[in-house]
């Protein structure tokens, strides 16, 4: 390992891993902790049929403000997917924020409203937080912390650990896009097409899709690191392999264009409203059909399945019929030089 | 989208394959000179659906790749310097020299910045007009341009704080030492798309004149790869070597005359380091007279140890089509995109990355 903290291990790809395994789970030993779903569930007591969900993260993001959304939203869509993502059903959220000296007033409350916003729309409520204020140049304008608490209804069991050969791989939708809005709003590339952040909360649609058929194994949302990060680790926790085919993932126009430009790989590139299911097979129709009537699932595709050859690797399935790896990004993804 | 999707089609890239595999007789050895090629041509899958008597060779056109650990050595070491702002591109980041990479120096103190481009450096210097910025100047003919049109900018706007580390390289060049070496037995060669944009295309003549050997310039798409495969595999089963440009849609004979003219403004030919390569004669491109006052290496003299490869690592063999990144005792064991411990590992355009990335399993 380095000896010192490099940015790459913040890049979700697999320098992050192992800073989580090497430092962060050699010393917190919770085998909660260790299952690194997206939000951590246990039952309060074993004579309650309650099982409870708790999440956290950072929000560090630059621009604080971008096409689609703002850092605040952000905070919010983030954590609520996290609970979202284990079947949970999100209730409360707090809010801490580090805030730079200098950061104009206006900013702030645009992205508190923003905020409150997002909860009313994912029908959560902020019930406490933090504020500190610290010297200019200690902080990049402000940084928000939320986590939040659900209850997993009874019955759910999801979890990244839970894919099984024979599975079907669902994703709600075309890919890339909030990566490509926020690295073209930071690089100052306009394009004459709109690129606009997919940032949403998905509680909503989670629930619609368990009430449709219980048996989903897994969910994902493929924020930092993109869909391809988020196969490798789901086939890593379930000791399962995936088969996806190129030619079903969707990629909007506008975020193929600016990937070429870039020369960036849209399997990379951050989403904030998307989700994967691992589902079996009997229950992918009905998820379709239910994920396709909800409005942040209206292009919901069947992308690949699950199979017991070539644990923890996902093999691609090539528009040209060749086949190959799908790995993950060791850091962060760079654009070519020539 | 148009002008991607009519070239990953996959009808037509059947149609091109049944083509190969009819005319293809002899076995062949071509190498794609460009790691832009060769990045895709692992990403499509192609190598999987050529004939097996159709061997592809990477060459040693990664910018990173082929930046000498001397030179690398010089940047870490001004990057260390007081007040110094160093601006390169991402993948020169991860790099390791003698003694760690940029990043490691970042890090530890030092102010590295990553950028997209020159004129993004120049920004940064005009941002910090008390602080020389120090732009690494790496990359090939495509580069050097807009190197150029920085360092003219900087000129018109009296921007004194700019400063260039001048590392580029010239394609042609590097193509003759490989063949002089004559280590590796090529039948022909996947010219470079971007690079042959500026330099035109007759600058490969030499190829099938003093080589005997054809020359096809590809796209970067599956369809321009595959249809300068099948005009080598036919030039060559034909016995009739030239040079076909099978990238009309942005090469022309004479290349970007603007551009070129830019490039001899500013850059005059020189002597250049190669990793792999050691030192090419007329392969590098140094300040003029007349721009030396942003040349880095002038004003900011450091000392550095004599730089030291990693041991073991074979990246070099690798630039030089002798050794496929599998055969590397390191590849994939010790050196992984992870901890990468040559810069073919590091670079998404290097050779050994590519092969990690997209092995097919």
């Amino acid at each position: 390992m380095a000896k010192e903290v490099l940015l790459a291990h913040g890049s979700g790809g697999k320098l992050t891993h192992d800073l989580i395994r090497n430092v962060f789970l050699k010393h917190f030993r919770s085998p909660l902790l260790a299952m690194r779903d997206d939000a951590a569930v246990w039952r309060h007591s074993s004579s309650t049929e309650v099982q409870w969900a708790l999440t956290t993260d950072s929000y560090v993001i630059q621009p604080i403000f971008f096409p689609g959304g703002d850092i605040g939203k952000l905070a919010i869509c983030g954590t609520v997917n996290d609970l979202a993502m284990v079947g949970a059903q999100p209730l409360y959220l707090t809010a801490s924020f580090i805030l730079e000296e200098g950061l104009p007033l206006s900013d702030l409350e645009q992205i508190v409203a923003s905020m409150a916003r997002t909860a009313d729309e994912a029908g959560v409520e902020i019930i406490t937080g933090d504020t500190k204020v610290v010297d200019r140049g200690n902080a990049d304008q402000i940084f928000i912390n939320t986590a939040g608490v659900g209850i997993v209804p009874k019955g759910v069991h999801i979890s990244g650990a839970n894919a099984q050969p024979g599975d079907v791989v669902i994703l709600s939708g075309p890919i890339g896009l909030h990566g490509l809005a926020v690295m073209s709003q930071r690089e100052g590339l306009r394009f004459s097409f709109p690129l606009h952040s997919d940032c949403a909360p998905l509680n909503s649609l989670v629930a619609a899709m368990l009430q449709a058929d219980m048996r989903i194994h897994c969910l994902r949302d493929p924020t930092r690191g993109g869909l391809a990060t988020t196969l490798n680790e789901l086939a890593a926790q379930s000791q399962v392999g995936i088969e996806i085919e190129e030619a079903r993932v969707p990629i909007p126009e506008s975020v193929h264009a600016a990937c070429e430009l870039l020369g960036i790989d849209a399997f990379y590139a951050a989403n904030e409203g998307k989700l994967v299911a691992i589902v079996a097979p009997e229950a992918e129709s009905a998820i379709l059909a239910a994920m396709r009537r909800h409005p942040h699932g209206r292009e919901t595709v069947t992308i690949g399945h699950v199979t017991a050859a070539h644990p923890g690797k996902v093999i691609l399935h090539t528009t040209l019929g060749a086949h190959r790896i799908l790995d993950m990004l060791a850091g962060a993804q760079l654009p070519r030089i020539c | 989208m148009k002008y991607i999707d009519e070239f990953r089609d996959p009808e037509k890239a059947q149609r091109l394959l049944h083509l190969i595999h009819k005319r293809s007789t002899h076995p062949v050895r071509l190498m794609e000179f460009c790691g832009g090629h060769t990045h895709a041509i692992f990403k499509f899958g192609l190598r999987q659906l050529l004939p097996c008597t159709v061997t592809l060779l990477s060459g040693p056109g990664c910018p990173v790749c082929v930046t000498a650990s001397s030179d690398l050595d010089r940047a870490i070491a001004m990057a260390h310097l007081p007040g110094v702002i160093v601006a390169t591109f991402g993948d020169m980041m991860r790099v390791p020299g003698s003694n760690g990479t940029l990043q490691d120096a970042k890090a530890q103190g030092a102010d590295v910045r990553m950028v997209y481009s020159s004129l993004d450096a120049l920004s940064i210097a005009r941002a910090n007009p008390d602080r020389p910025l120090i732009f690494l100047a790496i990359g090939f003919e495509t580069t050097a341009p807009t190197v150029a049109a920085a360092i003219l900018q900087a000129q018109e706007e009296d921007v004194d704080n700019f400063f260039i580390l001048s590392l580029h390289k010239l394609t042609p060049p590097a193509t003759k030492a490989i063949l002089d070496a004559g280590e590796v037995n090529l039948s022909g060669i996947i010219g470079p798309g971007h690079v042959t944009t500026v330099i035109g295309a007759d600058s490969w003549n030499f190829l099938p004149n003093d080589y005997g050997i054809p020359c096809a310039i590809a796209g970067f798409e599956p369809l321009d790869i595959l249809w300068a495969i099948y005009a080598l595999v036919d030039m060559i089963e034909a016995h009739t070597p030239a040079v076909s440009n099978r990238y009309a849609r942005s090469v022309r004979p004479e290349g970007n005359r603007r551009a070129q003219e830019l490039m001899d403004q500013v850059f005059q030919i020189g002597p250049a380091e190669w990793r792999g390569l050691g030192v090419v004669p007329s392969s590098g491109l140094l300040l003029r007279e007349q721009y030396r006052a942003f040349d880095a290496a002038l004003h900011f003299p450091v000392q550095i140890s004599p730089s030291q490869e990693p041991a073991g690592c074979r990246c070099g063999e690798v630039l030089r089509g002798v050794t496929e990144p599998p055969q590397c005792p390191l590849f994939a064991r010790v050196c992984t995109p992870e901890h990468p411990i040559g810069p073919c590992m590091v670079s998404s355009e290097g050779a050994c990355a590519a092969y990690m990335q997209y092995s097919e399993a």
